[in-house]
């Protein structure tokens, strides 16, 4: 399998009152044409790991990678306006809540074909085909009513799925999906993460999927990264979540209730050990 | 210095004074970072220093005559020169300080509470009460404030008391407006709910939970517009209906250099200089003040 | 004997939307209810009833045999207190814990604030430490647990939770659990959970009722979750795309 994307030994550190504090030490994983899940809980650096990928960390948080290439491309020798070329174009991010992520004054099919026009030049006749053909991808049945709807004016799952289609539009190679549905309603929650899923098969990409919620991550992706306190903890083939050797995963799986709980108590994390939650 | 330091940073302060004096350091730390603001708080601090020594510091009286040395330029007797009356111009820029000092303090002690209260109260319960006070808090805003003041202080008579309240008048609406902004952000909020859950009554809610959450945004809003204020009240000096004669206010002091203003520049000039140099600390302090209090800037620290 | 949460008939209207319709519960002492649904179900909207929050509702509702309206809103607080979602937001932010902990003492008149303040933090797991921090300070765990120290400042019987947990860590998720469950056996709490995660109230409660588009579909006991034995179809519904978290896991291991 050919590496798309090749990320080695990152470390991120932000200035704290007593000296800068490295949040994200040394994570390193290479990505092909495949899902990948990156799971932690908060703090665990699995954010600052996505959009460090992208270069979108600013000042003061410092970044520091020895390799970060993509597609044969040295990521981090590229100027802003070449990573502006490779942001969208050819890897895109979904973030957690379509409410922010989407301009509240501008109609929902002109920000995807702003997404379209900024990266292809194509004619205006074609651009609205376009737009037209993805929502109707991202099963929203009635695509001409919602291409002048506002944001606000749709639903936080039909939210995400336009995001998604501005996310995809471009056709990216990899799409980096933060904590997707975590603002979504249970029932949703699948229909957006099974939609992520078919287009990422249908055009062959690879998609890091970030999420605090492991039981999820091993549904959707073929290998699981787990995270804590900034360090990548153990790497896990989807399918075998049980096998999970390391304690912090092993509390992790144990401490979610299930539906036929009949413990009395849920087992916790030691933290004496840690810095506190 | 180093134990100091630790017991206002430890994350775990022992007792009220150590978690107050903590946020206090972590402010000032942040204040201290900012060259602009700094020298806002010297020269607000110089002129706090001034008008405490005024009578020390100036080498002259400030109201004594001496009219055979009526309009000197400035000279090593006379630093800043001397006005129509042979008045040491320095000495009454000194004391001016504190006529300044007096009046800003007033205006801001008479005004902010009053917006504050005017604006939470507002905010806090809307419907018809809001609409009422912010229809009242419009007018005020409407009519320009040097006007209005015009106009209070001819009602009033002239004098640096019934200035003060004029200027006092007039400046609160813009208090007001921020307040009511404040609250309503916050106003439906759930630690609100939380208190009114206790058992809190609306007094107790506004006063002990919203108002110090508006305090900041006032604060900063009142150390801008103390340029304003200073500019007000010279602008009253000026036209004869602040501070009388031989108060040394400044504005005062502007209107009567005006007829010598071709011949003998420096009698209308200085109380100028020292006009823009205060408001121009204000402005700066303001500006800093906004930078470490800001609700907004401090969430993510 | 009265119950501790008696709904009768509740119908809540915002503007012209019917978001609670001829909902009717009843909740017994010691008892822990969870009403469960999606967003906009108007799961939320019947405990922002019951404490006030909502000004226009018609029904009867009654806490501890007492009418809501005979109630003031001070004896209200020490009979019924909530817990609300958001750690972040439902702590004032230039209050630190002690503030924040002793302001329901402070303004029923209680003496004798430090030991009480100390006393709860340690009850509910909270070293006293903590005590001058201010709440950006702490963690969202610690936060939720402060939350639900001042709910409890005052003793009250009836605790509301509203999604206490769905701001949290899963592992912060599970100490708030554990923590819900030790309060209630130590002091005889009765709980009403709002959530829309159904393993949550398979931990923490005894019964829970289904909401749909504000209408009460289904009532029933806990066990309903271990068989997915439900009557109404979007229980059903429900149920299913909720199996997951944890569950599959088992299945596969």
């Amino acid at each position: 399998m050919t590496a798309l994307l090749e990320l080695d030994n990152l470390r991120v550190s932000f200035p704290g009152p007593r000296g800068r504090v490295e949040v994200v030490r040394g994570v390193s994983f290479t990505l092909g044409r495949e899902r990948l899940g990156i799971v932690g809980e908060s703090g665990s650096g699995k954010s600052l790991t996505g959009r460090s990928i992208l270069r979108l960390l600013r000042p003061p948080a410092r970044v520091e990678v020895d390799a970060l290439r993509f597609d044969g491309q040295d990521l981090m020798a590229l100027s802003d306006r070449q990573m502006r070329r490779v942001r969208g174009a050819r890897i895109s991010m979904v973030m957690q809540d379509p409410r922010y992520s989407l301009n509240p004054v501008i109609t929902v099919g002109d920000q995807i074909a702003e997404a379209l026009r900024v990266h292809e030049r194509i004619p205006r006749r074609a651009v609205q085909a376009r737009v037209r053909e993805m929502l109707e991808k991202v099963r929203i049945h009635d695509p001409e009513r919602v291409m002048r709807l506002y944001p606000h004016e749709v639903s936080g799952g039909m939210g995400q799925r336009v995001m998604i289609a501005m996310m995809l539009i471009p056709q990216p190679d990899i799409l980096i999906a933060d904590e997707p549905t975590s603002a979504l309603d249970v029932s949703v929650q699948a229909q957006v993460l099974d939609l992520i899923e078919e287009m990422i098969a249908e055009n062959g990409m690879g998609l890091i999927l970030i999420s605090h919620d492991l039981d999820l991550v091993a549904r959707y992706c073929d290998r699981v990264l787990v995270m804590n306190q900034g360090e990548v903890v153990e790497e896990l083939q989807a399918g075998a979540l049980h096998a999970a050797r390391h304690p912090y995963t092993r509390a992790l799986l144990d401490s979610v209730p299930r539906m036929d709980e009949t413990r009395e108590v849920l087992p916790v994390m030691d933290r004496s050990a840690g810095a506190g939650t | 210095m180093g134990a100091v330091r630790d017991w206002l940073t430890d994350d775990a302060p022992a007792s009220r004074l150590q978690a107050q004096a903590g946020r206090a350091w972590s402010i000032a730390r942040a204040f201290g970072r900012n060259p602009l603001a700094m020298l806002g708080a010297v020269i607000i601090g110089a002129l706090i220093v001034v008008a405490i020594f005024a009578p020390w510091l100036s080498p002259h009286s400030p109201v004594g005559q001496d009219l055979g040395s009526r309009l000197l330029p400035p000279s090593a007797e006379h630093w800043l020169g001397t006005d129509e009356l042979g008045r040491d111009i320095l000495s009454r820029i000194l004391h001016g300080a504190r006529i300044t000092l007096l009046i800003v303090v007033m205006v801001a002690l008479i005004s902010a509470p009053l917006g504050l209260i005017i604006g939470a109260v507002a905010g806090y319960f809307g419907g018809w009460v809001d609409r009422v006070l912010m229809a009242l808090t419009d007018v005020f805003l409407s009519l320009p404030k040097l006007i209005m003041a015009l106009a209070f202080v001819a009602a009033l008579g002239a004098g640096l008391q019934n200035a003060i309240i004029a200027i006092a008048v007039t400046a609160w609406p813009a208090y007001a407006r921020i307040a009511r902004a404040e609250t309503l952000t916050f106003r439906n909020s759930e630690f609100i709910a939380a208190v009114r859950l206790q058992g809190a009554s609306h007094l107790r809610v506004i006063v002990v939970h919203v108002i110090p959450l508006c305090m900041s945004s006032t604060i900063i809003r009142v150390t801008l517009d103390m340029a304003g204020i200073i500019l007000t009240a010279a602008g009253l000096g000026f036209l004869g209906l602040g501070a009388q004669p031989p108060l040394p206010e400044w504005g005062a002091m502007i209107s009567r250099g005006r007829s010598f203003i071709l011949d003998q520049w420096w009698v209308a000039t200085m109380p100028g200089f020292a006009i823009i140099i205060v408001s121009l600390g204000f402005c700066f302090l303001g500006d800093g003040l906004r930078d470490v209090l800001d609700p907004k800037q401090r969430e993510g620290r | 004997m009265s119950a501790a949460l008696d709904i009768r008939s509740l119908s809540v209207r915002y503007g012209r939307t019917d978001v609670v319709r001829d909902v009717s519960i009843r909740v017994a002492r010691g008892e822990s209810y969870a009403l469960v649904g999606e967003s906009g179900s108007g799961k939320s909207t019947i405990l922002r009833a019951v404490v006030g929050m909502v000004p226009d509702w018609r029904g009867e509702i009654e806490v501890d045999g007492a009418p809501r309206s005979a109630l003031g809103q001070g004896a209200f607080a020490q009979h019924c207190q909530m817990v609300f979602q958001d750690p972040y937001a439902s702590l004032h932010p230039r209050r630190t814990v002690d503030a924040t902990l002793s302001e329901p003492l402070r303004i029923h008149g209680i003496g004798n604030r430090d030991a009480q303040v100390i006393e709860m933090m340690r009850s509910v797991g909270l070293d006293p430490r903590y005590r001058f921090r201010f709440p950006h300070q702490l963690s969202g765990g610690q936060r939720q647990r402060v939350a639900i120290a001042r709910a409890l400042m005052l003793d009250p019987k009836l605790l509301l939770l509203d999604e206490p947990t769905s701001a949290l860590d899963v592992s912060v998720q599970a100490e708030i659990l554990n923590l819900l469950v030790r309060l209630r056996a130590e002091r005889g709490l009765t709980y009403v959970l709002v959530t829309h995660a159904l393993p949550v109230v398979s931990f923490l409660c005894d019964r829970l009722g289904v909401l749909h588009k504000g209408q009460l579909v289904e009532e029933t006991g806990v066990a309903a979750l271990h068989d997915g034995a439900f009557r109404a179809p979007y229980a059903r519904e429900l149920y299913q795309a909720s199996l997951g978290a944890g569950d599959r896991v088992r299945d596969a291991g």
